[in-house]
């Protein structure tokens, strides 16, 4: 009998779990189904779900339309390269305050956390003028130094607080056996943090990867990535549906499938210490 | 000596002549929509002939103007060329934003450009921007549905014939609607329309002052009416209604009439979209009688940047797509009625495009819109559907979400118009009006 209940309570635990997750993944699920219609069947009412005539054209014209490469080259160059750099700076910020705490460290946690809370739009006309100054305007290295930037307080939080859940003692341990700081980070602290590195890295690839609003206002030509590519394609005066779900399901492929590919390590980081 | 001097020197000049300038790479920023995109897959015709090559930055219509005004703004030189529209043309010509389109070749012919499109896109005669499309707006209706109502339309119908005829085609039970409006909240949204629509009641936005009119009975009629008519014969959430929801529900045989822009002619009659495509009529924007009608005045156009390394590379450009040759180009390879309307005299006295269906209604409304004298009463101010002042994209925007409230029931017509007018006069007393 309890093992009935178990088995029915496992059923709606998973019905329920199914139907969220269905749910959250919709839109995207409808933004692929979208670019495999004629413009026409984008716009039918009542919405067509399966059963329509499948076409590949619009990838076609999109492909035709645009250097679909290059915008994927300049997002991989961008977001990889700010999340990389982001890691590196933050991961002796993170230890430094997880375990050489000073008395100002929670207040120079909050005071980097502040930096998020003022709109870009807010600081985007200063910023557009330092790029000028500095030749930096639609540059990957620009747009990599300012992604970095602001993820960067992301990265430093959510390290901080996987090496938090790290004992203290197997470092002491460390340098009593000799290890260097160098060493004691590099052979110690970071092995031992690889998964919520891990997912800190994943997770700020993708926020990298769907940042839209510097990518659109710091690039023009050279240094576009997918997110402009997304935006040539978007027009109040003219249905171009079919051609912007082509457009979006192209541009976020990429990041979908690393994320399919990686989600075990997502979740394990995601997760770190949540049991203790 | 001297001969041989002056030989010497001719002999030079010509040399510098015969040499070819430097082939550049232009950087264009333009818009999404069916012409510009045409225009991107012909470019190869303008390197052929004259070594340029070009890279397009191809944007939506709202990030594209935010991105090049802050970029023209900040002299950020990101822009060789950029599509603009008649509301930035005088603004930024008056800022000595962009290069003056003057000196452009007698072969050009600058004069051939249709006066409306001209006079909006120059500032004290002179030229800044080269319009590639123009439009007006103007009735596009369902034959069918007309004649099911025992109604005919006429190709100058008055608003109160409109309304008529769209409570006669409404057929709720069914999902068709006498008319479908722009209810969606922005300058170049609902305020479009209803700007345009409130010159034909007689309604402005300023006196001669600069004292904002919304406290007038015009205005109080002209948003009376629109939200009476689109409640009894217009599409449910109207007040999220735009351009593309619009295009979406008349394709799908869901409106009676729509008056909106003419560029939409091309989409409701193209079979391969449309299911309407061979029962849509034309006639112009509705009037009252007062000698004003409700239809606008739009241009997307090219321009120069004031700044740019390129400038002499860039006007070969410009000169290139918006030629006759060009249009001639585009109907070579896709036929007349995909060629860019709205620009040139020459186009409309061509034959072939005066079979196109709706080329003479389009250049009809065109011809109609006066943006320099647009209201029943005079006005400080240049623009049909807009007020070609910098303040106007920020104001007409609050303006129309208090409208698209009203719309959507939200509150009363007396108490949108009061918030409008408050928030435009403080706005205006801000900005040293």
């Amino acid at each position: 009998m309890a093992r009935a209940v178990t088995n029915r309570r496992k059923a709606l635990n998973t019905l329920v779990a199914w139907s969220v997750g269905l749910l959250i993944f919709f839109p995207i699920l409808w933004t692929i189904l979208t670019s495999f219609k004629t413009e026409a069947q984008a716009i039918n009412d009542p919405p067509l779900f399966l059963f329509f005539d499948w076409t590949l054209e619009n990838y076609a014209v999109v492909q035709e339309r645009s250097d679909y490469m290059r915008f994927l080259w300049n997002s991989v160059i961008i977001a990889g390269g700010s999340t990389v750099i982001g890691i590196i700076i933050a991961v002796p910020a993170a230890w430094s305050m997880a375990f050489v705490p000073s008395k100002r460290t929670k207040d120079i946690l909050l005071w980097m956390l502040s930096t998020k809370m003022l709109p870009a739009v807010g600081v985007l006309y200063p910023i557009y003028l330092l790029f000028i100054e500095l030749g930096l305007l639609d540059t990957r290295i620009g747009l990599t130094i300012v992604l970095m930037l602001i993820n960067l307080p992301i990265i430093v939080w959510m390290l901080y607080t996987y090496f938090k859940e790290i004992p203290g003692e197997i470092l002491e341990a460390a340098r009593m056996d000799g290890a260097a700081l160098k060493e004691e980070i590099l052979y110690i602290l970071t092995p031992m943090a690889v998964p919520g590195i891990a997912s800190t890295l994943l997770l700020n690839i993708i926020l990298a990867w769907n940042e839209a609003f510097w990518t659109l206002n710091l690039t023009a030509a050279k240094a576009a990535p997918l997110t402009a590519f997304i935006a040539s394609y978007s027009s109040p005066e003219g249905l171009f549906y079919a051609k912007l779900s082509a457009a979006s399901t192209m541009a976020i492929a990429p990041i979908l499938i690393l994320g399919w590919f990686s989600q075990k390590q997502l979740v394990r980081g995601l997760t770190f210490g949540a049991v203790k | 000596m001297i001969f041989h001097t002056r030989a010497l020197l001719g002999a030079c000049a010509v040399a510098a002549l015969c040499v070819p300038a430097t082939a550049e790479t232009l950087t264009i920023a333009t818009v999404n929509n069916g012409d510009m995109i045409r225009m991107q897959g012909l470019t190869q015709d303008f390197t052929d002939k004259t070594g340029h090559e070009v890279e397009w930055v191809t944007l939506e219509e709202n990030v594209l103007r935010q991105r090049v005004t802050q970029d023209i703004a900040a002299k950020g030189g990101q822009f060789d060329i950029m599509t603009i529209g008649m509301y930035e043309t005088p603004i930024w010509g008056k800022q000595d934003w962009l290069v003056a389109l003057d000196d452009l070749p007698d072969s050009y012919d600058a004069d051939d450009i249709l006066p409306a499109m001209r006079g909006g896109l120059s500032l004290d005669g002179k030229l800044y921007a080269a319009p590639f499309y123009g439009e007006s707006s103007m009735i596009m209706y369902r034959t069918d549905l007309m004649e099911k109502a025992g109604l005919e339309m006429p190709d100058a119908p008055t608003w109160e014939f409109v309304a008529d005829a769209a409570r006669k085609m409404t057929d709720k039970d069914n999902e068709i609607y006498g008319i479908c409006l722009r209810g969606k909240a922005g300058w170049g949204e609902n305020m479009a329309f209803l700007t345009a629509t409130g010159n034909a009641f007689g309604a402005r936005w300023f006196d001669m002052d600069w004292k904002p009119q919304f406290d007038s009975p015009q205005w109080k009629e002209t948003l009376s009416f629109y939200i009476d008519l689109l409640n009894e014969a217009g599409p449910p959430g109207a007040s999220t209604n735009g351009f593309n929801e619009n295009l979406s529900l008349f394709q799908q045989g869901k409106c009676g009439m729509w008056i909106d822009a003419t560029v939409a002619a091309s989409f409701v009659t193209n079979p391969d979209d449309s299911t309407v495509a061979d029962k849509v009529g034309f006639a112009l924007a509705p009037d009252t009688g007062l000698g004003k009608r409700g239809n606008w005045l739009w241009a997307w156009a090219l321009a120069i940047p004031a700044g740019t390394q390129k400038e002499a590379a860039a006007k070969q450009f410009i000169e290139w797509a918006t030629s006759k040759e060009y249009l001639e180009l585009v109907a070579s390879k896709e036929g007349w009625a995909n060629v860019p309307p709205g620009t040139r005299t020459s186009l409309y006295e061509n034959p072939e495009y005066a079979k196109v269906p709706f080329a003479k209604m389009t250049l009809d409304s065109i011809n109609s819109a006066d943006p320099t004298n647009p209201t029943v009463d005079p006005v400080p101010y240049i623009g049909v559907q807009f007020v070609a002042i910098p303040e106007f994209a920020g104001i007409a925007t609050q303006v129309g979400q208090e409208f698209s409230a009203a719309l959507a029931g939200q509150q009363t017509v007396d108490e949108a118009l009061a918030k409008a007018q408050t928030l435009t006069a403080e706005e205006m007393e801000a900005a040293g009006y």
